[in-house]
């Protein structure tokens, strides 16, 4: 690594944030039931990054949905800062792909929408504040219809951030996004998660942006879900994308999920 | 020409302006070599128009039509849309009331034209009741149809930043469902338009198509005939393209693909 790398700090991990403890989810259809997650136990500590990553239809999503409140568990527990999560709760924000916006709402209605109790003039401040920290400034008053589809996802992502959550849940955040946008937005998450400091889950079917990103990547198994390995992502911010030690990971990883890495 | 080539803003008056000036002059001369006596031509019929509103007997037809539309359409949409958004909200519901109302909707408010004037008395409510009717079961329907059609991540984004039921209802479904309600309060507007027309021909002495039927009547004046049937059709199209306007409002138009 050159020297002159500015070196980040690594996340202050104080203590845990979330822990899933026996969590199995099985979905019951016409009669016929599905296991989907498996005995899943993980923990994640207090300003940590984690990425799951798997096949698709694995069921991460369904894990997500369940760390988020949407989804109950079938049996064992999730829970935060030991309570045990039992609905969606403003203290943990979900973001989906960029439809998640609301299109009849401008850029600063989207920002504001979590905000309403707040007074008018402290919302407005908070709004300005996020509307700049993503660069959406100059659009305060367009539609979602007008801005392209990286603007959206900054913009659901500052919508989130707007009622300071404690956790973000990003659920393949930039699968829709064509991968330039989506590499400036890998950044743009990254500076946003060194000034803000918050636990983010993250699911991904891309290993890359999971290697990436995380502190540590869960890799899942095929449905039913298991965790077959976390590796932890042991290269400083910002990471040399061709660095022996990020190729290695990488390709564990993808070992891991029995991708041959040759095409 | 190509298909796709968009035209010119001259020629997109133009060529509608020639195809009614050629219907005109067809009408015309169908009159002219069929020597018919009852049919008016369309010169019969101007100075028929221009006799109405000199009589001011035009003017106060439309109003009456426009009147009672705008009473009937009012309160079908100010029943229909809390009713729609309750039921689209509660499937169960939905459930009970949707077989009553699919049968009921298929029924031509000219039907309950018996019923209406045993309820009512020959006169104005009749009228007003059989629009209510006509433009009551479409709003119900498109309201509970945009309800039930709003994507499950627009809820959930809603619930995650903490409303309760009742702000979720008012702040993400009935937006997110506002197109789908536009597009049904629309249809049922032009079926009020439909339905005033053959309302007033039986229940009232006044409106449009009291002229109609009283100019036939009274006379056999078929150059007052068509001369409200013309009225009837612009001022329809009046209030359909006033309402489309409102498919361009900022917070809608995304629903209309724009």
């Amino acid at each position: 690594m050159s020297s002159g790398e500015v070196i980040i700090s690594p996340p202050h991990m104080v203590g845990t944030k979330l822990q899933v403890e026996n969590l199995n989810v099985i979905f019951t259809r016409d009669g016929k039931s599905t296991a989907v997650l498996q005995d899943i136990n993980l923990e994640v500590s207090e300003g940590e990054f984690v990425c799951l990553v798997g096949p698709s239809g694995c069921g991460k999503s369904t894990l997500l949905n369940t760390l988020g409140g949407f989804l109950s568990p079938t049996s064992g527990t999730v829970s935060i800062d030991g309570e045990v999560v039992r609905g969606p709760d403003p203290r943990r924000i979900f973001v989906f792909q960029e439809r998640g916006v609301f299109p009849w709402l401008t850029v600063e209605g989207n920002i504001g929408f979590g905000l309403f109790k707040l007074a008018h003039s402290e919302r407005q401040v908070r709004i300005a504040h996020y509307v700049k920290m993503v660069g959406l400034g100059g659009f305060e008053d367009a539609y979602p219809s007008e801005l392209s589809g990286g603007m959206k996802q900054r913009l659901e992502v500052a919508r989130a951030l707007a009622v300071n959550p404690d956790m973000l849940y990003l659920d393949e955040p930039f699968g829709a996004l064509d991968s330039i946008t989506r590499h400036t937005m890998r950044g743009e998450l990254l500076r946003i998660w060194e000034t803000e400091r918050k636990t983010i889950v993250f699911v991904t079917h891309d290993i890359d942006e999971a290697v990436q990103l995380a502190d540590r990547v869960v890799v899942m198994s095929a449905r039913p879900a298991v965790i077959q390995q976390i590796v932890k992502i042991d290269i400083p911010h910002p990471r040399d994308i061709s660095s022996p030690r990020y190729l290695e990971l990488r390709d564990g990883i993808l070992q891991q999920i029995g991708l041959a890495h040759k095409i | 020409m190509n298909p796709l080539a968009e035209p010119n803003k001259w020629e997109r008056l133009l060529w509608p302006m020639l195809a009614s000036a050629l219907l005109l002059v067809l009408w015309h001369y169908a009159v002219l070599w069929s020597g018919t006596k009852v049919l008016p031509s369309p010169l019969q019929v101007e100075r028929g128009m221009l006799e109405l509103l000199y009589k001011n007997v035009l003017w106060q037809d439309i109003g009456s039509s426009l009147r009672r539309v705008a009473i009937g359409f009012g309160a079908a949409t100010a029943l229909g849309i809390p009713l729609g958004l309750i039921l689209g909200w509660y499937p169960a519901a939905n459930q009970i009331v949707n077989p009553v109302m699919q049968i009921l909707r298929p029924i031509s408010p000219i039907a309950w034209i018996p019923v209406a004037i045993i309820l009512f008395g020959v006169g104005d409510n009749a009228a007003v009741f059989l629009i209510f009717l006509g433009a009551f079961f479409p709003i119900v329907v498109a309201c509970v149809n945009g309800v039930s059609n709003v994507p499950l991540f627009y809820r959930r984004a809603g619930r995650n930043f903490g409303l309760m039921p009742a702000q979720l209802l008012t702040r993400v479904v009935f937006p997110a469902a506002l197109p789908q309600i536009i597009i049904g309060l629309r249809m049922a507007l032009g079926i009020a338009w439909l339905v005033v027309v053959a309302a007033e021909m039986v229940a009232v002495d006044s409106g449009l198509g009291y002229l109609v039927i009283d100019a036939r009547n009274s006379g056999k004046r078929y150059d007052l005939v068509v001369a409200a049937m013309i009225t009837i059709g612009v001022v329809g199209l009046a209030l359909d393209s006033g309402f489309r306007r409102l498919e361009a409002i900022k917070s809608i138009r995304w629903g209309f693909g724009k």
